[in-house]
């Protein structure tokens, strides 16, 4: 599905969303109110300029104090890798930008993350990684590394990674495997209208952070939360 | 247990770029306080290292833990660089998650985060990502309940890839010189974009655009330590007591500081140029000044001390 | 990955009272040792999972040499190795011994 066919989707009624340099922001109108979305498209890399454009249109949301809720497209690269970007501090431009989207979360924003394409590593934890539930369409290709790299780094040949990848959704590449982790929540159905998908999301938000528990129940992540439950409760004690 | 029968040394004489994870937190707390969670003894070992054919370690490469820090309850992580470059696994992560969340209920002075990480595992690549995610939220959750989360940078293995975003995520930063503090490593940026664009093996650039110096000078880290374990231990407590808070008005504030940064240094090659725009006089010379000269530096530039993170 | 374990019957326990210590770090060309006291006073057991087959019988020679020296009675010894040397294990194992009778 493209950003166009989503936007269609989203808003019958039209919407006032552009896409400028590979960056997204704009909204629409949305059952009572309004529907934010901003995000990343066309395979493009966030870098330090991108990350502020848009964590400013998520504070600008937040002192609003509307309450809308936030759709965070994504259709990434990575982060931007280049020297000037690591110069000027990329990684607090990326942290700054989860921050924004954690806060209007705290700040009873539903925050909604919707991976159409790619992402991979810090653009991924910055943007649709740090929304409440992530949602993906079909085709949805989430990515720490590529398989080439990953036996690269390892010096594992690459038929023995593809074949390990079958049985174990820990490393591998994919939108099966995130969604085995936990990382995203649910797979859209593009047959349905998307509008209602979204709206069910919103409609349906839990409190907290479940990403572990989905992780331990789909198998992807099968130790993580019992790790963290252990921790919490040798804390707990004397 | 098995944390506080690691290796002691003298705080003062410890170096931290040199020192274990252990002894790092052992020798940074008060004398016998650390008390640690989940300690080697109970074998909580990679799942998935093994497929890889990959040696384990007892802790997954974190030590975490409670202790008192000048009589104050805190609650401490620390990665072990050296295992696996203290990269996020699923067990890594976890644990570091569990200790936050843990906080919200002990409502301890401060959160403690030693950094010594590469990034993410990519033998367990997917659950290091989320568990990134994951931390990155309970440190928003935990500063909200007003409990400062103080990172810590001076290992072998600096702080990259999400280790980098989830530094940025904290209340304040305490970095060394031989901590460096980036997204894209050094080789990374090299074998995706060439050497033209950043050649690694030139050490001296890899230090002036990531190391600790340009880091505290441009904002991005709150204090600057000499390499010991009681230079970092000192930093923790003075940045305990300053911590900002989490709400609109910080973030607003980072806002404008990250735009004033592009505004005035978004044209510099190099962070030479940065410092001398900063206006400090002899920029050539910072890499090779001393604590006390770097900290009378740093006291001159206005950018370098702020509450907007 | 390979498995080795090696147990030995000591003429005396390690004295000391600590009940357990780790040192060492799972690295290239280092390893970890985890040593608790839970055995009977005169056995001692070592495994080891290193990554690096074949090196039995130099682990076998380098274990019983620690245990004459050492006499690490009640000790139950986990080797985590990242491809240490014979001295660097041997150095790492009386360290540990040391930690234990603190």
């Amino acid at each position: 599905m493209t950003l166009a066919e989503i936007l269609a989707g989203l808003f019958p009624q039209g919407h006032s969303v552009t896409v400028r340099d590979g960056l997204v922001t704009g909204s629409g109108s949305f059952g009572q109110g309004n529907l934010l979305v901003v995000g990343v498209d066309g395979d493009t890399p966030l870098g330090v300029d991108g990350a502020l454009i848009l964590s400013r249109a998520v504070l600008d949301a937040v002192r609003a104090g509307d309450k809308a809720p936030i759709l965070v497209v994504v259709d990434s690269d990575s982060q931007r890798m280049s020297r000037r970007d690591e110069l000027l501090g990329l990684n607090e431009y990326l942290a700054h930008l989860a921050k924004a989207l954690l806060l209007a979360d705290r700040s009873a924003h539903p925050t909604i993350g919707l991976i159409y394409g790619h992402s991979a590593a810090g653009a991924f934890i910055a943007t649709a990684l740090a929304t409440r539930i992530l949602a993906a369409l079909p085709g949805a290709n989430p990515s720490v590394m590529d398989l080439p790299s990953v036996a690269k780094v390892t010096k594992l040949p690459l038929d023995t990674l593809r074949e390990m990848a079958k049985s174990t959704p820990v490393f591998a590449p994919g939108l099966d495997n995130m969604v085995a982790t936990g990382a995203v929540h649910v797979v859209l159905d593009p047959g349905q209208p998307l509008d209602g998908q979204i709206r069910d999301l919103i409609a349906n938000l839990q409190p907290g952070d479940d990403r572990d528990r989905l992780g331990e129940e789909r198998g992807g992540r099968p130790v993580a939360r019992g790790i963290s439950a252990a921790v919490i409760a040798q804390a707990g004690r004397g | 247990m098995a944390g506080a029968h690691a290796a002691s040394t003298d705080p003062d004489a410890l170096s931290w770029y040199e020192a274990t994870a252990r002894q790092r937190v052992v020798a940074l707390a008060d004398p016998g306080s650390f008390q640690e969670f989940l300690p080697p003894t109970e074998r909580r070992m990679s799942p998935h290292l093994p497929l890889f054919d990959l040696p384990r370690a007892f802790d997954d490469g974190i030590v975490v833990g409670r202790a008192a820090l000048d009589g104050k309850p805190v609650l401490v992580a620390a990665q072990e660089g050296r295992f696996m470059g203290g990269a996020f696994g699923e067990i890594h992560g976890a644990k570091l998650v569990g200790l936050l969340r843990a906080a919200l209920t002990l409502k301890p002075a401060a959160v403690l985060i030693l950094f010594d990480t590469g990034g993410v595992r990519l033998q367990e690549a997917n659950a290091g990502e989320t568990a990134i995610a994951e931390t990155m939220r309970a440190i928003v959750d935990v500063r909200a309940a007003g409990i400062p989360v103080i990172g810590l940078i001076g290992g072998r293995a600096g702080c990259y890839g999400g280790g980098g975003l989830i530094a940025g995520t904290c209340s304040r930063l305490a970095v060394s010189e031989g901590g460096r503090i980036s997204v894209s490593g050094p080789e990374v940026i090299e074998t995706n974009k060439g050497a033209e664009e950043f050649d690694s093996r030139d050490r001296a650039l890899v230090w002036r655009t990531m190391g600790g110096k340009h880091r505290r000078l441009i904002g991005g880290a709150d204090a600057f330590c000499t390499d010991s374990v009681s230079a970092f231990r000192e930093a923790a407590l003075d940045l305990i007591g300053r911590a900002p808070a989490f709400d609109l008005a910080t973030l607003e504030a980072e806002q404008a500081r990250l735009e004033s940064r592009i505004a005035r240094f978004g044209d510099c090659r190099d962070a030479t140029e940065i410092w001398a725009r900063l206006g400090v006089n002899d920029s050539e010379a910072v890499p090779a000044m001393d604590t006390r000269a770097f900290d009378e530096t740093v006291s001159r530039v206005r950018e370098a001390d702020h509450d907007a993170r | 990955m390979e498995s080795l374990t090696f147990r030995h019957t000591t003429q005396k326990p390690l004295p000391g009272s600590v009940p357990n210590a780790i040192t060492g770090v799972v690295a290239s060309g280092n390893l970890e040792i985890l040593l608790e006291r839970v055995l009977p006073p005169d056995a001692c057991e070592v495994a080891i999972e290193t990554p690096i087959a074949g090196y039995g019988p130099v682990w076998e020679a380098v274990v019983a040499d620690f245990v004459a020296r050492a006499q690490p009675g009640g000790l139950r010894i986990s080797i985590n190795d990242g491809g240490a040397r014979p001295d660097t294990v041997s150095l790492r194992l009386l360290q540990g011994a040391r930690l234990m009778e603190a």
